[in-house]
């Protein structure tokens, strides 16, 4: 392989943070180049500050490098700056290890985390310099794969990438680099790249989308079929049985400027069985597997000394869940290099007292705010969502925070969940109100920020039927909390674009069709759209307007229990029949308890596998209600029900 | 407490990494070398880390300095050389540190200290211009640039910050090189500024910052060999 340096070198002089493009992170790897080896680029579609924390692709670095047969390099989307003077000079995609280009890899591998990067991942694959949709890709060109939680409904993108990988990486990366080795390697030139690909699509948790002819059922849904016989009809994901095999990133990157969550990184769990109805991780990566205690003090350890962090992060989906939390927590503040100077931060905190106070001891002097996530401003409403956090929960966790010393909280918040009123939209306000007034008791500079996002609904999860709110709507439910905020001293209000939300909640349930929609967005210049700046809703409904695809038909419409979805055909381990009762339960306030804990209610994703959860203790963690006496109570009827729209109304939207 | 000044290079593709960005990695590079530091007091402790002047983003350079604060009651004999040769082992490929003095009494910082830079300046356009621009700087009395701080515009007579200019034999990258030496107190003249002054249209391709000089009386020192610094002798010449 060629090293494009010398050419780029020239380029960095004139962009914006040109240290984003050299590599040399400590930990970074320069495999020698074999050109029997299969070669990996793993690229993150977005900007590097942002895709360089990712866990999983550090994950996935490391494994496949350690295999004799396997090399793998870093990728990130350029910068808009350099970007263009890419194509000036036509220079392609490269990774920042060695600075290759993305074209002489055997598989350019994207990690999907959020809908609004699929174009990036077009301009990725343009950039590479090879062809942009699948079935255009000759014999020489890079695979182009796909992981991450995106692909859980990977249709949109289904005409550009040549296999997706559902559920865990650490397995199936090796298969996968095994079973390319073999085709690269063996001499037959009669083999087509099509049969690497159904080969391929024997691999578990493979999927292939060439292999599926898409027709439309009576009501315009998307019906999927293998066209051969030998193709599956369901894709299941993977998932590890045992976290312990996996201490991954054994040597996490370490970089050289400035970028996002820049801390050392030890996964304590994956799986989180809390059961909130809106969240698509919580559902996707049953069961729970813990880290033992053991592995998480040495991977602290080990890593505090090869990193030089003075921050450790104890990640999963909610750390205080976690068995071990109090002596991991314990283990960091233990550790000798960390000389009394390492903080811990422990992101997806739940608002439990015992966290906060464990928290207090150990953040030391680096008191920057606390993030707690209610996700509804009611009881009703958190009974609907599976959230049950009672409002002394919250409290309680507020008062510790600043009585312990912290001078700002920050409340994440949903609006347009399910059954929604304006009751539970206000009542948002209303706890961010009941914060600060607990806040001044501690320090009068008490200050609350309430962030608020509008709802997308997300395949494999209860609220997958669910109709989401129109941009207009969820506008005028954030106006209802600006003038219910504006006068309360305090209280800061963020929000997310409801109109970045709309196309997000179109990608996320979309179907085939959507290729020629990310098609045309990208091809208008629509990049990096989860940055504000770049993103304009009006390329994305004209475009949708020249296409005839209606926004009303992937965001709006609550679907029925009939009704085909676009992801029918992968299995993400959960029954849809758990699922739609879990769906008729959120109407009905009915919430379920955590299965660590308490007895399996059979939801498919350990007994479909023949897994269990790995849980050190058999007891939930003390405190609160989210603790041993969750309240399962329902709180009154549901104030409204979920209709289909009536049309007058459905026509002013289109 | 023993005070170290470190004398380091930047080459290659690491020049493309900010002085703040080079900050930080310094601290962590501290830390993984197990070198015992002694922290700032108060609500959140640093280790007392000093940087020398900055280098703009894109520029090699043979001589960058810190000066840092050891903390040697633990270990009364520890041993300095071997503290830089962690410290190298440890430092992103293409910063290297090339000498080291230890410093005795109340030292004046590197950003006050240092009293002017030896820049290699390669520039992208043909020996003709370069002459004429030559010519323009050094028979011109005065100098007037205008310049930006703090969101006003200053105008600067910059001549007297010009210790000395020169164009070199060898080229790089078949680009003109110019040597200069530019003055820096009471505030650094930057090489892009010096290039612009008179022909707005000359850019640079490369820099190179290859000394920084103390000016004390008649002498021009090392910032490794002002008064109160012991050099390590070992180090020196150490790739």
């Amino acid at each position: 392989m060629t090293s494009l340096w010398s050419q780029i070198e020239e380029l960095l002089l004139h962009v914006e943070k040109p240290a984003r493009y050299i590599g040399l992170e400590r930990g970074a790897q320069h495999p020698p180049h074999d050109a029997q080896n299969v070669a990996w680029l793993l690229t993150y579609p977005d900007v590097y500050e942002v895709g360089f924390p990712n866990q999983g692709l550090q994950i996935l670095y490391e494994i496949i490098n350690e295999m004799p047969i396997g090399e793998a390099e870093r990728a990130y989307a350029p910068w808009v700056d350099l970007e263009q003077v890419l194509r000036e000079k036509q220079i392609p995609l490269f990774s920042v290890d060695t600075h290759r280009p993305a074209h002489e890899f055997d598989v350019i591998a994207f990690n999907l985390s959020s809908e609004l990067v699929y174009t990036n991942v077009l301009n990725c694959i343009d950039l590479a310099g090879i062809p942009l949709r699948s079935h255009e890709r000759s014999k020489n060109d890079p695979l182009v794969a796909a992981g991450g939680h995106c692909t859980y409904n990977p249709e949109p993108l289904a005409a550009f990438v040549d296999f997706f990988v559902l559920g865990d990486g650490e397995e199936v990366v090796s298969e996968l680099t095994s079973a390319i080795h073999l085709w690269k390697t063996s001499k037959d030139e009669t083999k087509t790249r099509n049969d690497l690909l159904a080969l391929l699509s024997e691999i578990e948790g493979v999927y292939v989308p060439a292999l599926y002819s898409s027709t439309l059922d009576a009501n315009g849904n998307q019906v999927l079929n293998p066209i051969d016989e030998s193709t599956p009809n369901l894709i299941e994901k993977r998932t590890i049985v045992d976290l312990e095999d996996w201490p991954y990133p054994k040597n996490q990157l370490v970089p050289i400027t400035e970028v996002v969550h820049d801390r050392l990184n030890v996964e304590v769990f994956r799986g989180c069985t809390r059961g909130c109805r809106f969240c698509q991780a919580g559902m996707i990566t049953r069961p729970v597997h813990e880290r033992s205690l053991d592995q998480v003090r040495t991977m602290v350890t080990s890593g505090i000394k090869r990193t030089g962090y003075d921050q450790v992060a104890l990640t999963s989906l909610s750390t205080a869940d976690f068995s071990h939390i109090e002596k991991a927590v314990a283990a960091v503040g233990d550790d000798p290099m960390s000389c009394g100077q390492t903080s811990i931060s422990l992101p997806s905190l739940r608002v439990d007292a015992f966290t906060v106070g464990i928290a207090a001891t150990i953040q030391g002097g680096k008191r920057s705010g606390l993030t707690f996530a209610p996700e509804a401003g009611t009881w009703r409403m958190r009974q609907v969502i599976n959230k049950l956090i009672t409002e002394e929960d919250l409290y309680g966790a507020v008062e510790s925070a600043f009585s312990q010393g912290w001078r700002r909280v920050k409340l994440y918040f949903l609006i347009g969940l399910p059954t929604e009123t304006d009751e539970d939209t206000l009542g948002i306000a209303e706890l961010a109100k009941n914060c600060v007034a607990i806040g001044k008791q501690h320090t009068k500079n008490a200050s609350v920020t309430v962030s608020v996002g509008g709802f997308v609904p997300k395949p494999f999860t209860p609220f997958q039927w669910f109709g989401q709110n129109t941009t207009e709507e969820l506008q005028r439910k954030v106006n209802l909390l600006k003038d219910a905020t504006s006068s309360m001293r305090g209280v800061q209000l963020k929000w997310h674009d409801p109109k970045a939300t709309v196309i997000e909640g179109v990608l996320s349930r979309g179907d085939r069709a959507l290729s020629d929609l990310l098609e045309e967005v990208w091809k208008s210049g629509g990049t990096f759209q989860e940055w504000s700046e770049h993103f304009n809703i009006d390329r994305w409904l004209d475009a949708m307007a020249k296409l005839d695809l209606s926004v009303e038909w992937y965001a709006y419409r609550h679907r029925e229990r009939s009704d085909p979805l676009p992801w029918d055909h992968l299995d993400a381990g959960l029954y849809k029949d758990f699922l739609w009762q879990e769906w008729r339960d959120a109407l009905e306030e009915v919430g379920l308890e955590d299965c660590r804990w308490t007895p399996c209610y059979d939801c498919g994703a350990c007994t479909g596998y023949g897994l269990d959860h790995v849980v050190a203790s058999t007891s939930p963690p003390v405190g609160g209600s989210q603790g041993t006496w969750q309240n399962l109570e329902k709180g009154s009827d549901a104030p409204q029900l979920l209709t289909i729209r009536k049309k007058k109304e459905v026509e002013a939207k289109v | 407490m023993i005070h170290l000044r470190i004398r380091s290079s930047k080459a290659g593709k690491v020049r493309f990494a900010s002085h703040r960005d080079i900050a930080k990695v310094w601290e962590r590079t501290l830390r993984i070398s197990n070198v015992p530091m002694i922290y700032s007091q108060g609500f959140s402790p640093r280790p007392k880390i000093a940087y020398g002047l900055a280098l703009p983003t894109g520029s090699e350079s043979d001589c960058e300095y810190i000066d840092i604060q050891i903390d040697n009651s633990e270990n009364e004999f520890l041993n300095v050389e071997e503290v830089c040769a962690s410290l190298n082992e440890n430092l992103p490929i293409g910063i290297k540190i090339n000498g080291v003095s230890i410093m005795e009494g109340k030292v004046p910082s590197l950003q006050q200290t240092v009293t002017s830079c030896i820049w290699d300046i390669a520039v992208n356009e043909d020996n003709t211009t370069v002459d004429s621009w030559l010519d323009t700087i050094n028979t011109s009395s005065e100098i007037v640039i205008v310049r930006e701080r703090k969101g006003k515009k200053v105008v600067d007579d910059i001549k007297p910050l010009v210790h000395s200019v020169r164009k070199k034999v060898k080229k790089e990258d078949g680009r003109v090189v110019v040597e200069a030496e530019l003055g820096t107190q009471p505030r650094s003249l930057r090489p892009s500024e010096f290039l612009r002054s008179v022909e707005p249209s000359l850019t640079e391709y490369k820099l190179r910052r290859r000394k920084q000089i103390v000016e004390e009386g008649a002498k021009r020192l090392d910032p490794l060999e002002v008064a109160g610094a012991t050099r390590m002798r070992t180090l020196i010449g150490a790739s």
